[in-house]
């Protein structure tokens, strides 16, 4: 192997001439700004869907508002434009906008085709369209994991297509920008946050083939009529096969920052920048083959299976512990250089008044409790005592809801004032935000792991009306419900600050610019095997065979497309 | 690749950690024996609501005792109820449960065990339990299948 040169000759981005990132950074705005409309909707769902369930329901109030059919009218077609705007399109588009601005960046040069990362957007842009409006008019309320053989309008299924197969199209622009990066730099190592980026961008690629099968093969030719029916426990395989790399999809742009970007906005270095690589590297062997921890219940899935893709997913634990450890040690060395002393003591010199910093900090430890309740949710058996409770919410609003979203506002409150040259409306408003989410947080989630575990009470349920509901409940029903408000206010305190310095007329007097964390030992020469993509391509896909491939052969070769389904209104 | 002395022993712990849970896992589900539903047998959702299919007859003969204490009872979920939606057995009995649905996916979690499954159509969910203290279980849809799915329960009645 030859080893290539520790430190990157790359010109940095700040060195490179004004202008040089324009058309990359439009586009960036643009997929910024439709993730932040999609949250804004989608998020606002979320309060009632917790009123709802201690007995205040605004859905009637909701269902008069309208233009035409387009309208909220239950809880169920809320909580489909919950789970789709937030989960799938405030997700994707944001990382498709924060990667447009830092891959280039990272690599020193403008996107080499931007017209391919502009045909995404426009492919995003219309599959949106698309699901939305069947969301929207009540034709899709089938929510976001749209289980066959409930059956909504095709144009939902069509749209989150295009949405895919767009965030595909800027991959590809990502892959073309590096191909000719890495002509130009023969033997230099990729640098960091562009490798981390693009690994990211190959896990996705690689993971929705399996939804993509689904819905081309097992949905769109039953609900075009083209078949009798559908295989329920195939398409959820191929779901899932999905599902789970989709939850690293949101997780690891929130790992670039924490590794690549926020140990400077600390005033620090990354700790250990050899083992952030491998981490990444880890994360695109292993994200993918574990997708049946999310099918321990289901009864069309051998058993055997089932175990072996839990001991995969415990596999997980490694590269997160991993984490954990560099981030913490990287935000150590900057308390320390920042004057901390003590076991303890460096913390508080960390920049709690910087919202940036601040929220991504409070974002990695809601992550601590999700991740530690996530570990329940992938134990095999363990999992029964859970599954599909209230408590699967909890867990998942302190991953994507708080680790993932509270981090990219982390991101967004330097990255909007990069995109747009203007200063931040409101640093104060910005740190109240961050803090609020983080206590709002805490309650709801607190409240749902509670319900799930000691009550087992449902997830994604009309909770308000349900006849099982116990009075011991409500309490826990309460204190979601008061976390969601909260959650709710800072929300708006997001959604008003971005819009304020979005509209602003003040100019930054020095635009703000990406954070790259320099690493703490630039002597370390990172091994070759660290940027060669090759070995760990190959071991991404054979693993893939090994866990999934036996199981799909099975459920394929006995394929009933029997279950004719029920149109969902 | 170099790698800090503290986190090599950090990562050494978590491997540890790991290597327990596991344990953990294996007694659990060798020892005492807490299944989760495996592949068994697949049906038709188009006639499992008819004879001669165990899902298709009446109500009253869905709960079976094969032998003294030893049941098992076939429960079908539609949109949005189960059949039979309350099931009596004595104390001390030992039920197997077997769930499909004739529609769409729903889910099944009897509360105070370690019964928790998915209802598909085409597939069958088996798991068993044994009942020795007395009361009423709510088993609960928890997969949403429409909308009245919060309105879709059933009871089971462990009498004295």
């Amino acid at each position: 192997m030859t080893k290539r040169k520790a430190q990157a000759v790359t010109p940095a981005a700040a060195a490179l001439p004004p202008g040089t990132f324009k058309r990359e950074d439009r586009l960036a705005a643009w997929f910024i700004t439709i993730a932040m409309v999609a949250l804004f909707i989608g998020g606002s769902m979320g309060p009632l869907q917790k009123l709802e369930h201690v007995g205040i329901n605004w859905y009637p109030a909701l269902a008069k508002i309208g233009i035409g059919s387009v309208r909220i009218q239950s809880y169920y077609q809320g909580l489909t434009a919950h789970g789709v705007l937030n989960a799938l399109v405030w997700t994707t588009f944001f990382i498709v906008g924060f990667f447009n601005y830092a891959i280039p960046r990272s690599l020193g040069r403008p996107l080499s085709r931007p017209r391919v990362n502009l045909l995404a957007l426009v492919l995003m842009i219309v599959g949106l369209v698309m699901a939305a409006i069947p969301i929207l008019t009540n034709l899709a309320s089938v929510l976001y994991t749209f289980y066959p053989p409930m059956k909504a309008s095709v144009f939902f299924y069509l749209g989150l297509v295009l949405v895919v197969v767009g965030s595909w199209v800027a991959g590809l622009s990502y892959y073309m920008t590096y191909w000719q990066w890495r002509k130009d730099n023969p033997g230099q190592k990729t640098p960091f946050i562009a490798l981390a980026g693009i690994i990211t961008m190959v896990m996705w690629q690689i993971a929705t083939l399996g939804v993509a099968t689904e819905i081309l093969v097992l949905i769109i030719p039953w609900v075009l009529g083209w078949t009798e029916g559908t295989d329920p426990q195939l398409a959820r395989t191929f779901f899932w096969f999905t599902g789970h790399p989709l939850v690293y999809f949101w997780l690891l742009p929130a790992y670039v920052s924490w590794y690549g970007m926020l140990p400077k906005q600390a005033g620090g270095k990354m700790f250990s920048e050899q083992l952030a690589r491998l981490v990444f590297w880890l994360f695109l062997v292993l994200s993918i083959p574990v997708g049946l921890h999310h099918q321990f219940v289901d009864p069309g899935v051998p058993a055997g299976w089932k175990a072996i893709h839990a001991v995969l997913t415990y596999s997980l634990f490694l590269p997160s512990m991993a984490t954990a450890f560099t981030v913490v040690a990287s935000l150590e060395v900057a308390g320390r250089a920042r004057g901390g002393k003590g076991l303890l003591g460096w913390i508080t010199k960390l920049p709690w008044g910087n919202p940036s910093y601040t929220a991504q900090n409070l974002a990695m430890i809601l992550f601590v409790f999700g991740g530690i309740g996530g570990l329940t949710n992938a134990s095999y058996n363990l999992n029964l005592a859970i599954h599909n409770t209230i408590w699967v919410p909890g867990h998942f609003h302190l991953t994507v809801g708080s680790a993932v979203t509270l981090t990219f506002f982390g991101i967004a409150y330097w990255l909007v004032p990069a995109l747009t040259g203007k200063p931040l409306a409101s640093r104060r408003a910005a740190l109240a935000q961050a803090w609020t989410w983080f206590i709002g947080m805490l309650l709801m989630s607190n409240a749902l792991h509670i319900l799930g575990l000691n009550f087992g009470a449902p997830r994604r349920t009309a909770l308000g009306t349900a006849p099982y509901v116990d009075p011991a409940w409500n309490p826990l029903q309460i204190e979601a419900a008061i976390g969601g408000i909260v959650l709710g206010i800072s929300g708006l305190l997001f959604f008003g600050n971005m819009l304020a310095t979005a509209l602003s007329r003040k100019r930054a007097e020095v635009r703000e610019e990406m954070p790259v964390a320099e690493p703490l030992h630039p002597e370390y020469v990172t091994p070759g095997w660290l940027d060669n993509w090759r070995p760990w391509v190959i071991a991404t896909i054979l693993l893939i065979l090994v866990a999934y491939g036996p199981v799909l052969v099975g459920m394929i070769a006995n394929i009933n497309l029997n279950a004719p389904g029920v149109q969902i209104r | 690749m170099h790698i800090d002395r503290y986190e090599r022993l950090f990562l050494y712990a978590a491997v540890a950690l790991l290597v327990v849970f596991m344990g953990a896992l294996a007694v659990s589900s060798f020892a005492y024996g807490i299944r989760v539903p495996t592949a068994t047998e697949r049906v038709d959702p188009r006639t499992v609501a008819t004879p001669p299919s165990p899902w298709g007859e009446p109500v009253e003969n869905r709960l079976r005792e094969l032998s003294p204490g030893n049941y098992e009872v076939y429960i079908l979920a539609q949109m949005w109820q189960f059949t039979p939606a309350t099931i009596t057995v004595p104390k001390g009995s030992r039920v197997t449960f077997y769930v499909t649905s004739k529609d769409v996916q729903h889910g099944f979690k009897l509360a105070g065990t370690n019964i928790n499954m998915m209802a598909l159509p085409g597939e069958v969910a088996r798991l068993t339990a044994t009942f020795d203290t007395p009361g009423t279980y709510n088993f609960i849809c928890h997969e949403y299948c429409g909308a009245l799915h919060h309105t879709m329960y059933g009871q089971l009645v462990v009498e004295e």
